[in-house]
């Protein structure tokens, strides 16, 4: 067993633009449902439109990638508007229901036929990020040394910016959250019609942090059609959410750094388990592939993963930035 | 009206009648001579009142086929304690629902402070100064005591979402709502649980914080359900007492009780409720020997009869 190779390919994953992404979309969710206590089962649906939204004014529309990415983030919050009118007022599991589905109907809808002139359908786009790499400052080479390595300089520069963003997002976070903007939705999360009785309009703050948290989503979208430097519709299924949930329930919800400690650990062990296994078969000291064939090995991962996530909820169900005495009180 | 017969809380006495800055800027003379006013009013269902606060035509609120609601004509005057009563499911919570914008389903008019407020989104009659409390209790759990009382405060500029990313604009805002908030929590007896979590109160001091949290809202009227309801005999005296302050400082109660010697001892008017009809209004001592009160709470519990047909020992 290359103990090295683990750790050095955690790390790599760990830090790397796939879970920036994850991150991202985590911190959106985070506001949704760790702050306001929105059960959005969608936010796949801002991811994605994020991502088209940049995909296709720059293909369709020959428009600038920063023109796209404002395209993506404005879309994302329409999207929010349009899934928060309908739904907000009614019970909170309208707009987990709707939320759930509005993922697919995009995802489907994307990859149709009929679409394919603005979404070329099933393949997607690609050939996006040039300009983004002409603002390389980084000069070419490989960083990192021992366990930590980063990469090429593309891949540095996209870690930079990366980082950058979740930097921003969490100040943000963190500025609203100790105001008493933020205080009246932890409000909302605890008891709505509490903080209707003092007054507060708890629909327009649903609508906001629901625009807010969308946004960051369609931020994540963006940030990921750059880094996969193109879009396809496959990739946007509802998996995605669940990860997000996932790294969310991890890190801590309603914890300004939950998501980024959550994606943090989350790639680390879904990547480390995966190099693991792999050795495991190929030095034939765990020979899963013989006894369960050729799947076993991302079958295992997940139970893996699933595993360490019981063990968490066992020991920490706060998630490991939350505070025990705060989760006891629940009810 | 029986003032001995109000329980005595010399802990609060200092407080008296002076005017406070910690609830609503009431006019104190107006409130006084509205409570004065009572006096000359006929002890009769859907009686007019010199000076009402709050007017209600035709309220009706039914489930299905169970009118749970369904009053004529209500007044409740300025400046005084009304006590709601009636048996369990006479219709009491569900008309707090309706007159507050909780329940946005049902028929009438009805308006606070001469102003139309029916079928009124609920945040908004708060803001006008109709706070009610919940017959079961609504702590914010995972929020402490004072965040719980400074969401209360009305008109934060830092509740806007641009002026939250400039504390400039709401830190003083937010030290003097603080500074108001510790006032109301030494006077309900809270001070020493601010910076604990609203979970970790007992039933009865989460009574006590919901109503102090109402007052942060500033109402000119509060309607309290149930607020004695689980609390001991100690602390029910001290909240009488802080209603009775309230009712001093120019503030409006109504309040739903099923404790005749409380309701008894302490309001200015009693409402009786049964079947969602208001069967009788009138001061304590017209509504303790009130015929249809007696038979209304005989059908369903024994309440009255305990405490002889005076309902006051
Ligand atoms: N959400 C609801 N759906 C159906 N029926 C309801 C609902 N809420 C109340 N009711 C019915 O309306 C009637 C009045 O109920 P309400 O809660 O107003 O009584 P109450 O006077 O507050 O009683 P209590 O003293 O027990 O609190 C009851 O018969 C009750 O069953
Ligand atoms: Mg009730």
């Amino acid at each position: 067993m290359d103990l090295i190779e683990i750790l050095s390919f955690a790390f790599r994953s760990a830090v790397g633009p796939l879970a920036i992404t994850f991150a991202l979309a985590a911190i959106g969710l985070n506001i949704h449902y760790g702050y306001t206590g929105l059960l959005n089962i969608g936010q796949v649906a801002f991811v994605m439109v994020g991502a088209y939204g940049l995909a296709i004014t720059v293909d369709v529309f020959g428009g600038s990638h920063v023109l796209g990415a404002l395209v993506g983030l404005g879309l994302a919050a329409l999207l929010a508007v349009l899934l928060a009118v309908p739904t907000l007022r009614l019970r909170a599991d309208y707009l987990a229901i709707t939320t759930i589905s509005v993922g697919e109907v995009l995802r489907l809808a994307t990859r149709s036929s009929q679409a394919a002139p603005l979404t070329r359908g099933a393949d997607g786009i690609a050939g996006l990020g040039g300009p983004f790499y002409a603002l390389n400052p980084i000069p070419p080479g490989d960083y990192g040394f021992w366990i930590f390595q980063l990469g090429s300089e593309r891949r540095v520069w996209l870690m930079l910016v990366g980082w950058g963003l979740i930097a921003l997002m969490c100040l943000l976070v963190w500025a609203l959250m100790r105001s008493p903007w933020g205080r009246v939705l932890r409000a909302i999360r605890e008891d709505e019609e509490a903080a209707r009785s003092l007054g507060k309009n708890v629909f327009s703050y649903k609508m906001q942090a629901l625009v807010l948290g969308g946004v960051i989503g369609g931020l994540a979208g963006v940030y990921y059609a750059i880094q996969a430097a193109g879009v396809a519709p496959d990739t946007f299924d509802p998996r995605i959410t669940f990860y997000a949930y996932v790294i969310l329930i991890l890190g801590g919800p309603g914890r300004v750094l939950g998501p980024v400690l959550g994606a943090l650990i989350f790639y680390a062990l879904f990547q480390g388990a995966d190099v693991l296994l792999r050795q495991g078969a190929a030095g034939g000291w765990l020979p899963l592939v013989e006894w369960f064939g050729s799947q076993a090995i991302g079958a295992t991962r997940l139970a893996l993963v699933g595993l360490v996530l019981m063990l968490l909820m066992i020991f920490r169900p706060q998630g490991i930035l939350g505070d025990r005495r705060e989760m006891s009180l629940g009810a | 009206m029986a003032p001995d017969t109000r329980p005595h809380v010399p802990a609060t006495e200092e407080q008296g009648s002076e005017p406070s800055d910690l609830v609503a800027g009431e006019d104190l003379a107006l409130a006084r001579r509205a409570r004065a006013q009572l006096a000359e009013v006929a002890p009769e269902p859907g009686v007019p009142k010199p000076d009402p606060l709050l007017v209600a035509d035709g309220v009706r609120k039914s489930f299905g086929g169970l009118v749970a609601v369904d009053t004529r004509h209500l007044e409740i005057q300025r400046g005084t304690i009304t006590a709601l009563i009636g048996p369990n499911g006479a219709g009491k919570t569900t008309l707090f629902n309706v007159l507050t914008g909780f329940d946005r389903r049902s028929e009438g008019t009805w308006q606070f402070a001469d102003q139309d407020i029916s079928r009124m989104a609920p945040h908004r009659v708060a803001q006008r100064g109709m706070v009610r409390t919940f017959q079961m209790t609504k702590a914010l759990t995972r929020m402490t005591v004072m965040e719980n009382m400074r969401l209360a405060a009305t008109g934060q500029t830092g509740e806007h979402l641009l002026s939250a990313l400039l504390p400039g604009t709401w830190r003083a805002q937010e030290r003097e709502n603080t500074e108001r908030a510790q006032a109301l929590l030494e006077r309900f007896d809270l001070a020493a649980k601010a910076d604990q979590f609203a979970g970790e109160l007992s039933g009865g001091q989460r009574k006590l914080l919901e109503m102090a949290r109402a007052l942060m809202v500033r109402p000119r009227m509060i309607m309290l359900d149930e607020p004695m309801a689980g609390v001991n005999p100690a602390l029910t005296q001290t909240l009488l007492g802080h209603v009775t302050d309230l009712r001093d400082e120019g503030l409006s109660v109504v309040f739903v009780e099923h404790d005749m010697d409380v309701v008894m001892g302490i309001s200015d008017w009693v409402v009786c409720l049964a079947e969602g009809q208001v069967i009788a209004e009138g001061p304590p001592e017209a509504i303790s020997d009130n015929r249809a009160v007696i038979d209304a709470y005989l059908g369903a519990r024994q309440d009255l009869d305990e405490h002889g047909p005076e309902g006051v020992r």
